[in-house]
């Protein structure tokens, strides 16, 4: 029928869908058990796979220079994690330091974390190295059918002019599904102003590109408010404190935190998080051992409402513990610039003077008025996932369905529950899958966790062979001298 | 790796079993202060290896009830590092008090604490990252082996 429609047709045995960081370590594992390229496409709306991660972590001032958050063993461009980013910057700028350092994280000295730039460089030596633009269609995916005789379509909308029809089609036994963020979410009172007063220069997400505000302070004193306690939070608070002390700014800080943390917090002694002026302090978005330690094991064995339970035991807003911001934040709570405070914004309107005036009601019954030329939404909510088109019709029509936290519901390997058709399977991995047997999905780390479990599931089915010590280590070898695989 | 209980005592066993019975079998030759044969000074070392092991197991319980107080139930590299000072104390009083009738008589001390240390400096740094070359799903799964 597509066919007879005049639709082309491909037949791709495993198709990636997203080509951001999950797509990326998919093949990137793929690869390395041995799949040739031509049994794989990756299919993305961007070029390089930490495009959107770049673009997301510039505007959030984490530009290449500075260091990301994940740690040293968290490495998308090599699935072995060693050598770890700190023994490859240690070795490239010859710095004993960071070895000292990562050996007394985070016991004497902060988490020590890669640069972004030092990612960047790494992956594009792996995307290379794993003939990655072979792999790569561009287009814009429209959906993911189950197919009458098992598998697949996926229906792709090339670029303009890449194409002689307005669609594409293509039939493969396996999907994986990487699509990332399924879109940002606005505070709503912050998204009532911009749209009622038209302005989208002066209440800002920390998500979007806000230089704007920056180059502002740099030509008066002003003030900004911040929403939001996570780690963007901090980065902008950085930035913030930097251009300060670098360039002499009076800027003024408001910081408004909806839930205050004031100290350690939890129900018992074995499960007491850090925290203090306003913050939640935890390394890594979620408790390390996640990753693969005991919480990854206790969570793995949860449904439904106990899962949903353990997720709130250890979820929550939080940021690492770092010495250089509580420096900053130090110095100004003593100089008077830096005020936090814990309060709901009841509306946001402007001020008199042109300016805007946040209406602020603390749990105490305070009621705050700052007025400030600018707002930065830190808060960083993510859309609900049927927010995506393909996430929407895989739950209307493919057999999808959400896990206790709303999002969608995969098994321990990464297949989406409901949706198995003949032999094929679909997989996801990313932020949509988060609420599941594993909860470190939305990093480098976790996308390679589901990696493996996806790459092992393949082989369980035939697609490829599971790799052993023997091929691990020869692949190993072939990784560091950065030989095709 | 964050270890999970079974896996840190695979981990232990494993790690000794290859790492730590490689480095006795070739450190032992140059250990300090020992004589007689050396068929002697090898069946000492690796009874003190297995020493090791055995208390470890025990150790290792105590590491995992003392990580329950971490909210991140994780368990950072040096701690990994440092137990080698309780660890190695303990097993040297033992061994000079005669408690361990088995290892009679005991290595003296200059070749317990070579041997102890760089078994123990040998099986840490290869914990802590060749150890995922070969083995890709050891680290996602708190250290267990099997
Ligand atoms: C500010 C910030 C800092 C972070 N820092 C860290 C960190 O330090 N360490 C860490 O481990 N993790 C970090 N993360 C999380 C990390 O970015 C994510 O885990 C990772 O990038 C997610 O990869 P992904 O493939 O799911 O999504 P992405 O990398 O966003 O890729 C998904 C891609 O799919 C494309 N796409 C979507 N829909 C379609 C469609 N219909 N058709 C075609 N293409 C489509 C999108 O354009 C997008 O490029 C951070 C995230 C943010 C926002």
């Amino acid at each position: 029928m597509v066919a007879a429609a005049g639709i082309p047709m491909n037949d791709i045995p495993f198709l990636t869908i997203g080509g951001g960081m999950g797509s990326f370590v998919t093949v990137d594992y793929l690869r390395i058990y041995g799949v040739p390229t031509s049994q794989m496409r990756v299919i993305s709306n961007i070029d390089h796979p930490w495009q959107t991660y770049e673009f997301l972590t510039r505007c959030s001032q984490i530009p290449r220079p500075e260091r990301i958050r994940s740690d040293s063993s968290s490495r998308p461009d090599n699935l072995w994690g060693f050598p770890s980013y700190a023994l490859e910057e240690a070795w490239k700028e010859k710095k004993v330091g960071y070895l000292w350092h990562i050996l007394t994280e985070p016991i004497i000295n902060d988490y020590w974390t890669p640069r972004a730039g030092t990612v960047f460089q790494c992956l594009e030596r792996e995307a290379k190295r794993i003939n990655y633009w072979d792999m790569l269609v561009k287009g814009q995916v429209r959906m993911v059918r189950r197919r009458v005789g098992g598998g697949y379509f996926t229906v792709v909308t090339p670029p303009e002019g890449a194409s002689p029809t307005k669609r594409v089609v293509f039939r493969s036994r396996f999907v994986h599904l990487a699509v990332g963020y399924p879109g940002l979410k606005f505070l709503p009172d912050l998204q009532e102003f911009r749209q009622r007063h038209g302005d989208y220069q002066h209440v800002v997400n920390a998500y979007e590109p806000h230089e704007q505000v920056y180059e502002f302070l740099k030509t008066r004193p002003g003030t900004v408010v911040i929403r939001g306690g996570g780690i963007v939070a901090s980065r902008v608070l950085q930035r913030l404190f930097d251009d300060r002390e670098r360039l002499n700014l009076q800027t003024q800080i408001v910081h408004i935190f909806r839930t205050f943390v004031s100290g350690s917090h939890g129900p018992n002694a074995w499960s007491r998080r850090k925290g203090g002026d306003g913050w939640a302090y935890q390394g890594f978005n979620y408790p390390k051992s996640v990753w693969g330690g005991q919480l990854k094991a206790e969570m793995r064995k949860l449904d439904g409402e106990a899962r949903a339970k353990k997720y709130k035991a250890m979820g929550g807003t939080n940021t690492p513990y770092r010495r250089r911001w509580q420096e900053q934040m130090q110095a100004g709570r003593e100089g008077g610039y830096y005020h936090a405070v814990q309060g709901t914004v009841e509306r946001v309107e402007p001020s008199p003077d042109g300016r805007m005036t946040s209406y602020v009601r603390s749990k105490d019954g305070t009621i705050r008025q700052p007025v400030s030329d600018y707002i930065i939404d830190c808060t960083g909510l993510e859309a609900d996932i049927a927010e995506h088109r393909v996430f929407a019709d895989l739950l209307e029509y493919g057999g999808a369905f959400r896990n206790p936290i709303g999002r969608l519901e995969v098994e321990r390997h990464f297949e989406v529950k409901g949706t198995a058709s003949g032999d094929g399977a679909l997989y996801a991995s990313g932020s949509a899958t988060l609420g599941g047997y594993f909860p470190g999905v939305d990093t480098f780390l976790g996308l390679q966790v589901a990696a493996q479990e996806i790459a092992d599931d393949l082989a369980r089915r035939g697609f490829c062979r599971k790799m052993g010590p023997l091929r691990s280590t020869s692949q190993w070898f072939k990784w560091a001298r950065n030989s095709t695989v | 790796m964050v270890p999970t209980l079974f896996g840190r005592l695979q981990t232990r066993l494993f790690l000794l079993a290859t790492v730590g019975l490689i480095v006795t079998l070739l450190i032992v030759p140059i250990l300090p202060g020992t004589e007689g044969p050396l068929g002697d000074l090898y069946l000492s070392a690796i009874l003190v290896l297995a020493m090791v092991a055995v208390l470890g197991l025990v150790w290792e319980l105590l590491y995992h009830f003392l990580m329950q107080f971490r909210w991140e139930k994780d368990w950072p590299t040096l701690f990994g590092l440092l137990t080698l000072i309780p660890e190695g104390l303990l097993l040297f009083f033992l061994l000079r008090s005669g408690a361990v009738g088995f290892i009679d008589p005991a290595p003296p001390a200059a070749a317990f604490w070579t041997h102890f240390l760089v078994v123990w400096m040998c099986v840490w740094l290869v914990a802590n990252g060749p150890m995922r070359v070969p083995f890709i799903r050891w680290r996602f799964r708190g250290g267990r082996v099997l």
